[in-house]
């Protein structure tokens, strides 16, 4: 089994550990990852902010590398960038004066057979929770993971087509597949506030410090996600310590991968204390 | 209206887009506001309203609309409209580091935090001081490279960028 991957910006830089546990992860299922050549930017928040064209063409220079790396569908680990990617794909599948205008800027000839999946979808839906079990040496017994989606993987549900806007259960079923007891709570799909972290932090602060003191009244021990910005926030704007995974790092625990030591050294809140406590 | 695609006179007032907003409580005219005045024509107080900046396209509205407008994608397009028309922006800062994440981008191909930071910086004169030590830590963890990775294509990203300025 291979797929086309795209790694995004973050992948080199703030979501380092992302794309390592993701990476060892894959290698443990023995699904090959091909990273699209010369890939660019997917656009993210600012761009469609100020220029919805511009927004639309980004994603679909990626798109068009993807189609002539003929690697297999297109996996986007990021959240944001999965959902400009589908944003994109949207336009080019249910407009055709915009498919036509994407495709004459960007040159390329769009193939709708082109899959754009999220990386819990292929964990889940392709490679499949049996599989994932049959790897799992450590199991996580013990572990309370609070499961956070964010916005971007699941609204607007028209466009990402994955799992349930308001109670979302794609990461809850991997994280009970890993052996972990996810907690049930109201907070799931909440925005932490995204880019204005960094023009009104106090703004992000609050959102933050609801998302996760309501995860701490749950009972959860962590918070799991799959967005960079996400993940990014909820750590550096939070005083309570909760510690934030990537789901593929709690997978690369159970799979007990080597190097795990180097994704926790990325953590501004070391997940050390908690793993330890429980053993792995 | 036109240029968002979305129908504003199905909006019933049922205020489930403002209900659900986590920025709302910052927004000079909450969401279910913005689309009754531009059914009612009030294009310079909506354009020039902080709202259009502190939208964050969570999509919750959207989401939950019960006669399916888009909210997020209407933002879009009216923060597009208020710099077509050179209205300044209410909220200037959120307005500048948009601009300097896609200069970075449109430099290199790719985003690179560091130059897009100092620009940034630069052009609003605020110092980020929230955002400094945490950032400095980050930087240490190795998580922001000091130089930016350009693509090879960097000529196709700059005829993109052309095509998509000019066509406006």
């Amino acid at each position: 089994m291979r797929f086309s991957y795209y790694p995004g910006c973050t992948d080199h830089s703030s979501s380092l550990e992302y794309g390592l546990s993701t990476h060892e992860v894959f290698k443990t299922l023995g699904v090959e990852l091909v990273e699209i050549e010369d890939w660019n930017c997917c656009g993210a928040a600012a761009t469609h902010s100020l220029n919805r064209l511009l927004s639309l063409c980004l994603p679909a220079r990626n798109i068009s590398k993807a189609q002539s790396a003929q690697a297999g569908p297109l996996v986007v680990p990021c959240a944001g960038c999965f959902s400009y990617m589908k944003r994109t794909e949207y336009v080019l599948k249910n407009d055709e004066a915009g498919r036509k205008e994407i495709e004459e800027i960007v040159g390329f000839k769009y193939e709708p057979s082109l899959e754009i999946l999220a990386l819990m979808d292929v964990i889940l839906n392709r490679i499949g929770l049996e599989k994932v079990q049959e790897k799992v040496k450590k199991p996580l017994k013990g572990l309370k993971p609070a499961c956070y989606y964010g916005c971007a993987l699941v609204r607007h549900p028209k466009i990402t087509q994955l799992d349930d806007p308001e109670n979302p259960q794609y990461l809850d079923r991997v994280m009970k597949a890993l052996g972990a007891e996810p907690v049930e709570w109201s907070y799931k799909t909440d925005c932490c506030g995204a880019d204005l972290a960094m023009t009104y932090s106090d703004v992000v602060k609050k959102l933050v410090g609801r998302i996760v003191s309501m995860a701490k009244e749950a009972g959860a021990q962590c918070i799991v996600t799959s967005c960079g910005l996400c993940q990014m926030n909820l750590e550096m704007r939070q005083d309570m310590g909760l510690p934030i995974f990537y789901f593929t790092e709690l997978m690369g625990v159970a799979f007990d991968v080597e190097k795990k030591e180097n994704w926790w050294k990325k953590h501004l809140i070391s997940p050390k204390p908690l793993l330890d406590s429980l053993g792995r | 209206m036109k240029k968002s695609g979305e129908n504003l006179s199905l909006c019933y007032q049922c205020l489930k887009c403002t209900a659900g907003c986590p920025t709302a409580a910052y927004m000079d005219i909450r969401p279910n506001n913005i689309i009754r005045m531009i059914q009612m024509g009030m294009k310079k107080e909506v354009l020039g309203s902080s709202a259009i900046w502190f939208c964050v396209y969570c999509q919750t509205c959207g989401t939950r609309c019960p006669n399916e407008i888009h909210i997020g994608v209407l933002m879009d397009a009216l923060r597009e409209m208020a710099i077509e028309e050179g209205i300044p922006a209410k909220e200037k800062n959120i307005h500048l580091f948009h601009e300097a994440f896609i200069q970075s981008v449109r430099r290199g191909g790719r985003a690179h935090e560091v130059t897009m930071l100092m620009d940034y910086i630069f052009r609003s004169r605020d110092l980020m001081k929230d955002s400094l030590f945490p950032g400095v830590k980050l930087f240490l963890k190795g998580k922001f490279p000091l130089l930016p990775s350009f693509i090879k294509g960097r000529d196709e990203i700059k005829r993109i960028f052309e095509k998509c300025t000019k066509e406006k």
